[in-house]
């Protein structure tokens, strides 16, 4: 028997958990449709987690892809049809070729299983800065705080997962929840996960409370790692850092766990438990552009692209 | 005196002119042995410059490997060569990741800026000042240093035997100077 999972119409970080939700309880080794013809909208989260979620089933799934011509449109542009092709058994047309590429998507759903890919991420993001500088008012330095940020986050999946996974960056105009541009970067793997990867850490004591939660918590707070070398965790302490200078946001999610570091122009939860249970690490961060006093007022809605 | 430009160590190590970045772990172990089979060629006591002028960026895990290790190496009891670092080229868009490292490990170098060489990092307070005398005067013995600073040439001394593990002075003879002053080696 087949499990038909609905796809959200919009495709996010938090409305992924729908997703994963109508999973709990299906064995991995039984097939799965994943219903996505009503998608209208996915951010990076959602089509790198959708590549994500494949990697956890022993048993091929299956994709019904967005019937609107303009979503599956933007998913090619977005590389997602790539990748897969080789994860799903697809169902429904969709372009082909990529088309025409999107200057909203500064870099597309590029797979990531070794440090050699890390520095391609590192440098195609960088032949990108001129861009990032003019749409986004950043300045050179954020730029490359821009690349050491999406490095480190890269290079967690090539670390600690234990198996590749993919990144994706783009850029949005967010008139309605902030006035102005973002720009995102979603990473996300499905390999052991910040817990298990904490557990293998020698002679490492838990306390009472230790679930996906205590681990997130070890982790992007205190800058703990499975390593005894003090020098290590210095990479999410350096994102930190980062995003609290730009005031961006960094969400990370892993098991039945939500940890994000909250700017003030959001209202997200700072701690999320008991969530449905999901493989691996996936990491979001969303750097907004510098304010102007003319984008104080925001106007009208968050827009696909 | 030796002299090391890292983006040139960087495409040797990963063989691929396409890499103009210090970034990710591997990396950064990779230069950081490539610098050390360098010093194996040179003279027992080395001055050698860390050159950053080339390089596009580094990240705080190759910051670590490349940086911080090669320091805490030079700075252990066996050490395997009397060597010091001066580094050079060092931007903005370096400094970040190499502030971070240096703070995590408790780790001080000697930056080479177009004012002059300064001492960055971690450090207590009475052996900066003691560094900053050293600078100042050039080449100075303890004597001379506790004179100036009005302190006790035991304190004084205490405080450059730290600076000189910590490869932040070298001696000569019964004098001190500070990194990349004395480019002689």
């Amino acid at each position: 028997m087949t499990t038909v999972v609905n796809v959200p119409p919009s495709l996010d970080d938090h409305s992924f958990d729908d997703v994963l939700r109508q999973l709990t309880g299906t064995p991995s080794d039984s097939k799965v449709l994943l219903d996505a013809r009503h998608v209208r909208w996915a951010s990076p989260f959602g089509l790198t987690a959708l590549l994500t979620l494949a990697q956890t089933r022993a048993e091929m799934p299956a994709l019904a892809v967005p019937e609107l011509e303009e979503t599956a449109s933007y998913w090619a542009r977005a590389g997602f049809f790539r990748h897969a092709e080789e994860l799903y058994e697809l169902h429904g047309s969709y372009p082909k070729r990529a088309g025409a590429s999107d200057s909203n998507v500064l870099l597309e759903i590029t797979s990531v299983a070794k440090s050699e890919d890390v520095h391609d991420v590192v440098g195609r993001i960088q032949q990108k800065a001129q861009l990032m500088l003019r749409e986004l008012s950043l300045d050179a330095k954020a730029t490359v705080g821009f690349a050491m940020t999406l490095s480190e986050i890269c290079q967690n999946i090539v670390e600690h997962a234990g198996r590749g996974g993919w990144v994706m960056v783009q850029t949005y105009r967010w008139t309605k929840r902030l006035g102005r541009r973002v720009v995102v970067i979603a990473v996300a793997d499905a390999g052991v996960g910040f817990r298990q990867s904490l557990e293998t850490a020698p002679g490492k004591e838990r306390g009472d409370r230790w679930d996906d939660a205590a681990a997130l918590e070890d982790a992007v707070i205190r800058g703990v790692s499975r390593f005894r070398d003090p020098g290590r965790g210095q990479g999410l302490a350096g994102v930190r850092r980062y995003l609290g200078r730009w005031d961006g946001k960094l969400s990370v999610r892993s098991g039945t766990a939500r940890i994000a570091i909250v700017p003030n122009w959001d209202d997200d939860l700072p701690l999320a438990e008991h969530l449905p249970p999901f493989p691996g690490a996936q990491v979001q961060v969303t750097i907004p552009e510098r304010a102007t006093s003319a984008q104080s007022q925001p106007v009208s809605a968050r827009t696909q692209r | 005196m030796n002299h090391i430009d890292l983006s040139s160590v960087l495409r040797q190590t990963v063989s691929c002119d396409l890499y103009s970045n210090l970034v990710t772990r591997p990396t950064g172990a990779a230069v950081r042995h490539q610098i050390e089979r360098l010093l194996d060629d040179a003279h027992d006591r080395t001055l050698t410059v860390i050159d950053f002028s080339q390089v596009a960026m580094i990240d705080f895990s190759c910051a670590d490997e490349v940086i911080a290790k090669l320091l805490m190496r030079h700075e252990a009891d066996d050490s395997p060569r009397d060597a010091y670092f001066l580094f050079r080229g060092v931007t903005d868009e370096h400094w970040e990741a190499i502030e971070a490292v240096l703070e995590r490990r408790g780790l001080a170098l000697v930056l080479e800026q177009a004012d002059g060489i300064h001492v960055v990092g971690t450090l207590g307070s009475e052996e900066r000042r003691v560094w900053e005398a050293v600078r100042q005067m050039g080449r100075a013995t303890p004597v001379e240093l506790a004179e100036r600073l009005d302190v006790s040439a035991v304190e004084v001394q205490r405080a450059l035997d730290v600076l000189r593990r910590r490869r932040l002075v070298m001696r000569l003879s019964d004098s001190y100077v500070v990194v990349g002053a004395h480019r002689g080696g």
